[in-house]
């Protein structure tokens, strides 16, 4: 959720009056929105850099405000004052104005063939005799970080750029060059660099190295040329020096090219919306016109109002209210959506202003009347739908087992499904490629490689952090697992396993074989070949093979924990039925150590997915 | 959880201490090692002819008990190892009497009657035990047993300090210090350093004997660093010292140079805690001896019915039963299921981490350059890198949707691509779950009303702090039916948050991809004093809904929130890593009391 931060008088003061730090917060909670934090630039600077750091920073309250993600128009001081003073009707949603010049007269950018294949999309405005002041200024710049951090996505699907008009010369060209051909001075640098040399010079930016990956490894970078060879920017990159807009720029020509038109045209609205407050014919917007290599052309920006038409009786409906169609007309209207009842009053129609891209289906209408309504305003009701509850047999089964196992004596653990390779596998005395385990493409921290194959890792990690509790330690876990499963409509599948572990000064095979006779009991499993269980030792296994069990009741389960785990000797393999569901054993001294443990162990893991 | 447990919760957090149980303490040894006094088991134990045995329990239960020798059984479990010594406390434990010979108890009457009356006679327990030739204990012991009594002694604690050797101080004492043996080992053409510090107790001696200039270091010596003696010849001080504390003369020694020694631990100050025991007023040498406990030679002899018993002492606790545990997390989940059932929703399957981009997002209508897809939220898969298998027709649909619009929406108006839906990762969510099960609902046939839930396991690839982990439970309800209306879901939350304990609530307008419109759930805080968020719901978007094939007249109302948010709440826990993964205290665990939301 982007944060907006806002200088709280000046809110006010464009609000027309003040309020409270709670009032505030209330009318904030009552328009979804959240004041986040109330606090002031030096505040900050102390709590990130230390006090002596601050001193001498402002102590104009600000107010940090969390914005709906889809609410590009209320990211600024603009947008937020015009969307709280229409919802309290002080004020009525301006109209923004698309003013086309005459033939000849406007701007024109041109776009070649050569950014097809790199960054297709341009679009462009101009904003004419705009007056800037420093806090109008902030706010413009502002903005436009704001957009490029959220709906432009780091600048990988669209990118602004604002110029200086006065110091450029259209008509304007957006192409493609290699970056050798490309030289110009970046924004507040003192000398002309080539695009080869400004990815060299960004590299360290704590702020532009982010958005170098989006073009460096292509054979030509995206950049803006005005008539005279003039570069306005390389976009994504950077704006060129020249073009620079300040506090005296008077006329503001903004690109935005990207990857994605969509996004590329919703984010020129919003800021000529926002900004075209403060042109000298206010809200009004001069249009550019943009030549495609195919010849065609476009004028930009759309800033185009949609008619939709709801019923009154769905947005009652769908709520729960029953307002008449003109009152739920003034509720949207409140919203930014100027509504009117039309057809005898059996239809709504709303319209959505340029800056409402968010508003794409009658759901987000009914939901802006629900916001004006008041939400703590509308009656609750419980639903009438009468349904049976049943449990997942599998969840079922687990839930009653944990009951007894704890009765047996048994602590209930509860670990990461997320661990190491080397908790698997190394660990294990078994190689990862064995484990058949899930891999994880980008974890932060080695802790994320793998999705758990045994849960006998974590029940010995739980251990190794309890050393100092007395002993003996009985643990256990049900809990899943997961494997690759290429029959899987995923590739993988989680199974229910039980894992219990006893931890002593003696192995105490006895205690956990006498665990799973308790547990077979409990599942009404008697302890015989034919239809009951049986244990058998297991043999040395040849090198770490990865072995699938035979389908049963429709359900593939693997070997659970390899005995390459186990004291030699010292481990068997459950057989339910003929079929094998798990082992158990003393665990080789190899794993107790690697696990950083100094005793004896006894474990038992089985897949419980047999039983349900 | 809820409005008043909340308090409850940190209440405890606070008064933690307070809740222990009273503990009666008895005397015995207060090394200076022991920074906290270690609580006693309360005695009392019968006077009695037998030598008292010694039995271990483990320190951990750290409370006082009324039983004795059911405690045998215990201490018979255990050995002493010296890696298992600090998980289990001494204590002395008295056993009823059998035998004939005389007692502890009445052997110290036999002394303390030849002591004068009045204020001046007694006798000190140290000088009573060495004696008796009795441990110290034991003798505190039937000093106790006395006391209990009535006014046959009176007893008054006294407190004395005395030095002791440290093992380390008597290794000292035996093979001198080890700036001594360093010096010794000093031939006189020298030491290369390095060899020299491969000699026991090399570090400290090198750098006590520099710093008495009995050596010194020659850094550019050929073959390395070598160190020459600096004097001829050199006094053992810090032997001496200790061979007159073991003399019994440590108090001769300076306060600097005790000091010194216990900074290098060779010296131990020892408080001992001994009585002053005099004559009571009701005075005899001939004690009734009373029966610790009913046996069943007793029950079977009749002979109970004229003995006398000793009093328990009600103010211990008892001996807690050896048992298992169950996980607090998991105890709240088990309730947060007892709540679904009980409202009557139905279970859903989640039995499946990893989840294809599709069902995790685009079948969601979460667009797919929704910042949620972006690798620094999400953790994605290298194997199986891929979903083999999607729903055909029904990705058609989605696809739609998103890039160009339908059922009534402008769509997102992007290229979808196929390759990002087959993209595999952990579920950031279970509303996934929710979705297949929804999509499962749609092609069951003819259409009939669900509830559903699910509580499971979900992953985000976050930056790990108190409140975040990579992996957290998550609970989702889900009401699927024709007329629903966002009312129904504030009255079916409310229904849900009320069980929880949770009444007041307030909704906020929010924003979620797959809901519209969407609330987040707050709920008044009384010990923060402000409302927190405790959940997030919404109404499905039919965007979602439509492409699975549910009738248009349906509408599916959903709310989440974690398990371990309540969790910590209820158990007044504020470091998430101290509640879920393998770093838990299982003490937390053994510890944590029964689960019950609406309390």
């Amino acid at each position: 959720m982007p944060t907006v931060s806002v200088k709280r008088d000046l809110l006010f003061q464009a609000l027309g009056r003040s309020y409270t730090d709670e009032e505030f917060n209330d009318l904030c909670f009552e328009f979804g929105l959240e004041l986040d934090e109330v606090t002031s630039e030096k505040d900050i600077i102390s709590k990130e850099k230390g006090e002596e750091k601050a001193e001498g920073a402002s102590e104009t309250v600000l107010y940090k405000i969390d914005v709906p993600a889809n609410r590009y128009d209320l990211l600024c001081l603009e947008g937020l004052v015009r969307g709280l003073q229409v919802f309290k009707e002080r004020i009525n949603l301006p109209r923004y104005e698309k003013i086309i010049p005459a033939k000849d007269e406007g701007q024109k950018l041109i776009i070649t063939e050569e950014t097809v294949k790199i960054r297709p999309h341009a679009v462009a405005a101009v904003l004419r005799n705009i007056t800037f002041t420093k806090e109008r200024y902030d706010s413009f710049i502002d903005l436009q970080e704001k957009l490029h951090q959220n709906i432009c996505r780091r600048r990988a699907l669209v990118a602004i750029g604002t110029h200086d008009l006065d110091t450029i010369s259209g008509p304007f060209t957006f192409t493609a060059k290699a970056p050798s051909e490309i030289k110009f001075k970046p924004l507040n640098q003192s000398q002309e660099y080539t695009a080869s040399q400004i990815m060299d010079l960004y590299r360290t930016d704590s702020h532009l190295r982010h958005y170098l990956h989006l073009i460096e490894n292509k054979p030509r970078y995206p950049v803006i040329f005005d008539s005279n060879g003039v570069v306005l920017s390389m976009p994504p990159i950077i704006n060129g020096d020249h073009s620079k807009i300040s506090l005296n720029t008077r006329n503001v020509f903004i690109e935005c090219t990207g990857t994605d038109m969509t996004k590329a045209k919703i984010v020129l609205d919003i800021i000529v919306a926002m900004f075209s407050e403060y042109c000298e014919k206010q809200f009004t917007v001069e249009a550019v016109e943009v030549t495609y290599p195919n010849g065609k052309t476009h004028i930009y920006p759309e800033l185009a109002y949609r008619k939709d038409k709801v019923k009154p009786e769905l947005i009652n409906k769908k709520l729960g209210i029953s307002e008449t169609p003109s009152s739920l007309a003034k509720l949207l209207t409140r919203m930014c959506l100027n509504s009117h009842v039309i057809g005898n009053g059996n239809n709504i129609e709303i319209e959505i202003p340029p800056t409402r891209a968010d508003v794409i289906h009658a759901c987000d209408i009914v939901e802006d009347a629900a916001i004006a309504y008041g939400y703590n305003n509308i009656q609750m009701v419980i639903p009438k739908t009468y349904t049976i509850a049943n449990q997942l047999p599998l969840n079922k089964l687990t839930e009653l087992l944990r009951l007894d196992l704890a009765a047996a004596g048994f602590t209930e653990a509860l670990t990461f499904a997320l661990c190491s390779m080397e908790d698997i596998a190394d660990k294990l005395g078994m190689d990862v490629s064995a484990t058949n385990a899930v891999h994880i493409a980008n974890p932060k921290t080695a802790e994320f490689q793998v999705a758990r194959t045994t849960l006998l890792p974590g029940l010995l990690k739980t251990i190794a952090a309890n050393r100092k509790m007395p002993l003996p330690l009985k643990l256990f876990e049900i809990s899943d697992i997961v494997v690759k499963d290429p029959t899987k409509d995923v590739g993988a599948k989680n199974y229910r396993r039980l894992c219990a572990i006893y931890y002593n000064k003696s192995p105490g095979f006895e205690i956990i074989h006498g665990l799973l006779d308790r547990v077979m009991q409990l599942l009404e499993v008697p302890p015989n070949e034919e239809n009951g269980y049986t244990i058998k030792a297991t043999e040395a296994e040849p090198e770490a093979e990865t072995y699938w069990l035979p389908v049963q009741h429709g359900v593939h389960y693997t070997a659970t924990m390899k005995s390459s785990a186990f004291f030699p000797g010292r481990c068997a393999e459950i057989f339910v039925r003929g079929q094998s569901v798990g082992k158990l054993g003393v665990l080789h001294p190899d794993v107790i150590t690697k696990f950083e443990l100094t005793m004896p162990c006894s474990a038992l893991e089985i897949n419980i997915e047999p039983f349900v | 959880m809820g409005v008043l447990s909340w308090q409850e919760a940190q209440g405890s957090l606070t008064a933690k201490g307070e809740r222990e149980p009273r503990r009666i303490v008895g005397l015995g040894i207060m090394s200076s090692e022991i920074k906290a006094p270690r609580p006693m088991t309360s005695l009392i134990g019968l006077i009695t002819s037998q030598s008292p045995r010694i039995a271990l329990r483990p320190h951990s239960l750290r409370r006082p008990e009324r039983g004795s020798s059911r405690r045998t059984q215990d201490g018979a479990a255990h050995s002493s190892s010296s890696a298992e010594k600090e998980h289990f406390r001494v204590t002395a434990v008295a056993f009823p009497a059998v035998a004939m010979s005389p007692s502890v108890a009445e052997l110290l009457l036999q002394r303390l009657e030849r002591t004068p009356p009045g204020p001046e006679g007694g006798l000190c327990s140290l000088e009573a035990a060495t004696a008796l030739g009795l441990d110290h204990q034991t003798l505190v012991g039937a000093v106790k047993s006395l006391q209990a009594l009535g006014k046959v002694i009176e007893a008054e604690t006294r407190a004395t300090t005395r030095w002791e050797l440290s093992a380390e101080g008597a290794e000292v004492l035996r093979d001198g210090s080890p700036e001594v043996r360093l010096f010794h080992s000093v031939p006189t053409e020298g030491l290369l350093q390095s060899d020299a510090m491969k000699l026991p107790g090399a570090q400290v001696g090198f750098s006590k004997a520099m710093a008495n200039k009995w050596l010194r270091l020659n850094k550019g010596a050929p073959g390395g660093p070598r160190i020459f003696r600096a004097v001829d010849a050199v006094q053992d001080t810090v032997q001496n010292s200790l061979r007159q504390v073991q003399e019994g003369n440590g108090n001769s020694l300076s306060e600097r140079e005790r000091t010194d020694l216990k900074k290098r631990k060779l010296l131990l100050e020892v408080t001992l805690k001994s009585y002053w025991i005099r004559k009571g007023s009701a005075f005899s040498t001939a004690v009734v001896r009373q029966e610790t406990d009913l046996t069943p030679e007793m029950i079977a002899t009749g002979s109970w019915r004229k003995l006398p018993f000793k009093a328990y002492n009600f103010s211990a606790l008892g001996l807690p039963p050896t048992c298992g545990h169950l996980h607090p997390l998991l105890k709240v989940r088990s309730q947060l299921r007892q709540i679904f059932l009980e409202m009557g929703f139905t279970e859903m399957p989640t039995d499946n981490f990893v989840e294809s981009s599709f069902w995790n997002f685009d079948a969601l209508f979460q667009p797919q350059q929704h910042p949620a897809r972006d690798q620094h939220d999400t953790f994605f898969l290298q194997d199986p890198a891929e979903a083999p298998e999607l729903p055909t027709s029904y990705m058609a649909r989605v696809k739609k949707v998103h890039s160009q619009g339908g059922y009534g929406s402008q769509g997102y108006k992007y290229e979808w691509k196929v390759e990002e839906a087959r993209k595999n990762l952990l579920r950031t969510h279970t509303t996934s779950a929710s979705a297949r099960a929804l999509y499962h609902l749609a092609h069951q046939g003819k259409f009939t009303p669900v509830k559903y839930f699910s509580i499971d396991r979900v992953f985000r690839n976050e930056s790990l702090d108190a409140t975040h982990l990579a992996e957290f439970h998550q609970v989702e309800g889900v009401v699927a039916d024709r007329g629903l209306t966002l009312g129904h879901l504030m009255g079916i939350l409310h229904q849900f948050f009320t069980k929880l304990g949770i009444s007041k609530l307030r909704f906020k307008p929010a924003y979620n991809p797959y809901t519209e419109p969407s609330m987040e759930v707050f709920s008044y805080h009384e010990g923060l004093k402000k409302w927190v968020e405790v959940g997030n719901s919404g109404v499905f978007r039919p965007e979602l809904l439509l492409p699975m094939g549910l009738p248009e007249s349906v509408s599916v109302i959903a709310w989440g929130l974690s398990l371990e948010r309540p969790t910590m709440i209820k158990y007044g826990i504020n470091n998430i890593r101290e509640l879920v993964g393998h770093r838990v205290n299982l003490q937390m665990i053994y510890d944590s009391p029964l689960c019950r939301l609406d309390a």
